[in-house]
């Protein structure tokens, strides 16, 4: 893995020194704790200069100016097979094709169901996108209603920001009770985790059934409903930091001691 | 953004038991208040319950009465639901629930004659003392009257009048002669009712998922100067006397957290 | 401008420093907060000596009214509302031909460096929230604006900030207060870009002559570093 050096504008000397800097999203990788001071994760901002070369590609969250690449954003530089990118720490979701989102049905229409998953427009479930084989002229609230929540994966996304979505998948499905927190959509592969290790922790220590939408829209049940919420919200605050995983497994365990552990509920499949 | 069917059944459906964040349901959220913090404005205050944020400006100036009330000074309360507090605050014209609270948080203070326009007289027919009472959201977590009625009673606890010069004109130049003549402490309580439980200083979810709501002024004495029903909902004889009893109970709390801070 | 002056501003500097006692080409303290205002995407608090405004973010997000979005780009929505009780003699609420002017150089400031093609039909919303005014309100305003978009995860292609030249008793001084742009001859806010320190905004009203143009554009150029300095470390300090 290359390292490099962040010159700031202000530093005239223009020279690409090695230095070791974590450069890599694997965070659940790194054992260092909170505590330790040594900075993992570079923060960069808005026309902050990160390297002098032709050499690297302008990844995403950067842009190119002659030999230089700047950041576009505020958000944790990355720098992987000469690809310089910057993972963005706030924004919005962008919807990308077999994403799963969560959303609300917000209406029904002769041929398909308009689903709300905070996106400035609806996503589109078609009657072909469900699973069950549904004649024309049957009345498709019998299916999915306005306000059912769903589990779904995108399908397609256009231009124009056309979002199919499809229920054919054996993740997707309707959601029954429960509640849905909203968290900003970057966090989401933090509370997911690498291979879903930081979320699966969450759901085995507080003894509920947690789905993740891409799109930043998380749907819990469960009787510690309100401890998973301040444990993926504790995330959320902290994506940025090192030994996030200890961090939130120590806090649980210590909120547990003062209620006892969950009944386990299992996997809702 | 408005809130999703399932958080709305979530809610209404454990209110009776539990409030979401983990809150009794007379209770209040952290209550933080300071005043002082404008230096152009005669008084001013900055109020948080949770995360929701109110500042209010208080401006005294000289104005001539008007023609029907030669005795009396002017009081004006106004309101602004600022865009930066909620996604759903437009620039544009005031919001019909922006009027509303700027008249409910008005009516605390003058029914209870909290500020009395007739000390606000100068010179009779000629002269009077204006105070303008602008209420500024800042951030809409629910419960916006109860914190705006806050911040202007401690805005105009710890307001000042500027002396007059000689010519006529209010001083600017940081002379003042006195306080405001501020008499009584209104303080406006809101109560929810969602499926029958009554519940104190909602949250901006739980604002969604209230059937009515009622606010209740209290004065010093305990007695009610100002009330007001929001919502499309019935409310009984019953829950409103109740309603009236936890106004006064926490309109007497929050007096203390008033007066304290006003104190500093 | 040129207002009767009280006895107190009948000499703006006195001895090469001025009534605060600051020197011609020193800016007011600066401190900025970043992320004030839960409900918002992204916001920023700041003072600029005793200028205090509140800004705050919302979006991309739908645009309204639909007739005026853009197929090809975000549209900035930029509003500057001085606050009634943020000044001497009380503001009325509302807009006013001078809060609509500055809206618009302000959203053209911001605007210049937005990355808006990467939303297309949709609206960034900025407020702007003058809470205090003692002059440079403008200025303030997109340097607190520039933070709100920063945190908000816009994309920038650098950060954009803004200070004021202007001219009192007859000498080029940076960053006015309210008694010096009141009874000063000159104010020129400028806004610059921090990667290449090019102009944004740029507005005028006095008295320059052509050297004292180019000669306040320089004390611009030569001072305006701190302010980027200020905005990065609100950011950095945010993400600690």
């Amino acid at each position: 893995m290359t390292n490099i050096k962040i010159i700031p504008k202000k530093d005239k000397k223009e020279e690409i020194k090695k230095e070791t800097v974590d450069n890599s999203t694997d965070k659940e990788n790194k054992t260092k704790d909170i505590d330790t001071g040594k900075k993992a994760n570079k923060i960069v901002l808005p026309g902050d200069e990160l390297i002098k070369s032709i050499d690297y590609i302008a990844g995403h969250g950067t842009y190119r100016e002659g030999n230089k690449i700047y950041s576009k954003l505020s958000g944790i530089l990355k720098n992987r097979d000469h690809v310089i990118s910057v993972i963005p720490l706030a924004g919005k979701y962008v919807p990308k094709a077999r994403d799963f989102i969560i959303g609300e049905v917000s209406y029904i229409t002769f041929s398909n169901w308009k689903v709300d998953f905070g996106y400035p427009s609806e996503a589109t479930l078609p009657m072909l996108g469900v699973p069950e084989y549904i004649e024309n002229g049957v009345d498709l609230t019998k299916y999915y209603k306005r306000g059912d929540l769903i589990f779904a994966a995108i399908s397609s996304v256009t231009k124009g920001m056309i979002i199919q979505l499809t229920m054919k998948d054996k993740k997707a499905r309707k959601l029954y009770s429960g509640k849905v927190i909203f968290i900003s959509s970057p966090k989401v592969p933090r509370v997911i985790g690498k291979e879903g290790t930081m979320i699966s922790m969450i759901k085995n220590k507080t003894g509920c059934i947690i789905n993740v939408g891409q799109n930043g829209w998380i749907w819990i049940k469960g009787d510690n409903e309100a401890l998973a919420t301040k444990a993926i919200k504790m995330v959320e605050q902290y994506s940025h930091k090192s030994g996030l995983t200890n961090m939130i497994s120590d806090f649980l365990d210590k909120e547990l001691k003062k209620v006892g552990p969950p009944e386990k509920k299992g996997e809702q499949r | 953004m408005t809130i999703l069917q399932q958080n709305k059944q979530y809610i209404t459906e454990n209110i009776a038991k539990s409030r979401d964040d983990g809150r009794k349901h007379d209770q209040t959220r952290e209550i933080s208040i300071e005043t002082g913090i404008l230096g152009k404005a005669e008084g001013s205050a900055r109020v948080q319950i949770g995360k929701t944020e109110v500042i209010v400006g208080v401006k005294v100036d000289i104005g001539t009465p008007f023609p029907d009330t030669p005795k009396s000074g002017v009081l004006m309360v106004n309101s602004e639901f600022s865009a930066l507090a909620s996604p759903e605050f437009e620039n544009g014209p005031p919001r019909e629930d922006s009027i509303e609270l700027s008249r409910v948080v008005d009516r605390g203070i003058r029914e209870s004659n909290t500020i009395a326009v007739e000390d606000l007289c100068i010179e009779p027919g000629e002269k009077v003392w204006m105070v303008f009472v602008d209420i500024n959201i800042t951030n809409h977590d629910g419960n916006l009257i109860d914190a705006a009625g806050m911040a202007a009673i401690a805005a105009l606890m710890s307001a000042k009048v500027p002396k007059i010069n000689e010519d006529g004109t209010v001083n600017r130049d940081g002379e003042y002669k006195g306080s405001l003549p501020v008499k009584d402490i209104p303080v406006p309580v809101s109560v929810g009712i969602i499926n029958s439980t009554m519940i104190v200083d909602a949250t901006k979810l739980e604002e969604q998922c209230i059937d009515s709501r009622i606010t209740i002024t209290t004065t010093k004495a305990g007695n009610y100067c100002a009330m007001q029903q929001a919502g499309s909902h019935e409310t009984t004889e019953e829950q409103i006397l109740k309603i009236g009893e936890i106004a006064q109970k926490n309109g007497k709390e929050r007096r203390l957290i008033i007066e304290k801070s006003v104190k500093k | 401008m040129g207002s009767d002056r009280p006895k107190k501003y009948e000499k703006l500097i006195i001895n090469n420093k001025r009534l605060d006692g600051r020197t011609l080409d020193e800016l007011r303290p600066v401190k900025i907060e970043v992320g004030v205002i839960p409900s918002a995407d992204g916001s920023a608090y700041i003072e600029i000596g005793n200028t205090k405004v509140l800004a705050a973010v919302h979006g991309p997000k739908e645009m309204f009214p639909k007739h005026q979005m853009n197929e090809n780009r975000a549209v900035l929505n930029v509003r500057y509302a001085m606050l009634p009780f943020s000044t001497t003699e009380r503001v009325r609420p509302g807009p006013s031909r001078r809060s609509n002017e500055i809206s618009k150089v302000t959203r053209h400031a911001l605007e210049s460096v937005i990355f808006l093609e990467e939303f297309p039909r949709l609206a960034i919303n900025l407020t702007l929230d003058i809470i205090q005014a003692d002059a440079g309100t403008r200025a303030t305003a997109i340097t607190a604006g520039a933070v709100a978009l920063a945190h908000a995860g816009i994309p920038m292609k650098s950060l954009v900030a803004a200070t004021a030249v202007g001219k009192i008793d007859g000498k080029l001084a940076l960053d006015l207060n309210g008694p010096e742009d009141n009874f000063g001859e000159t104010d020129m806010p400028i806004a610059m870009t921090s990667t290449d320190k090019n102009i944004t905004l740029l507005q005028m009203d006095g008295d320059f002559t052509k050297e004292e143009f180019k000669k306040a554009l320089g004390i611009v150029k030569n001072s305006i570093e701190p302010l980027f300095e200020a905005q990065r470390k609100a950011l950095q300090d945010y993400y600690k």
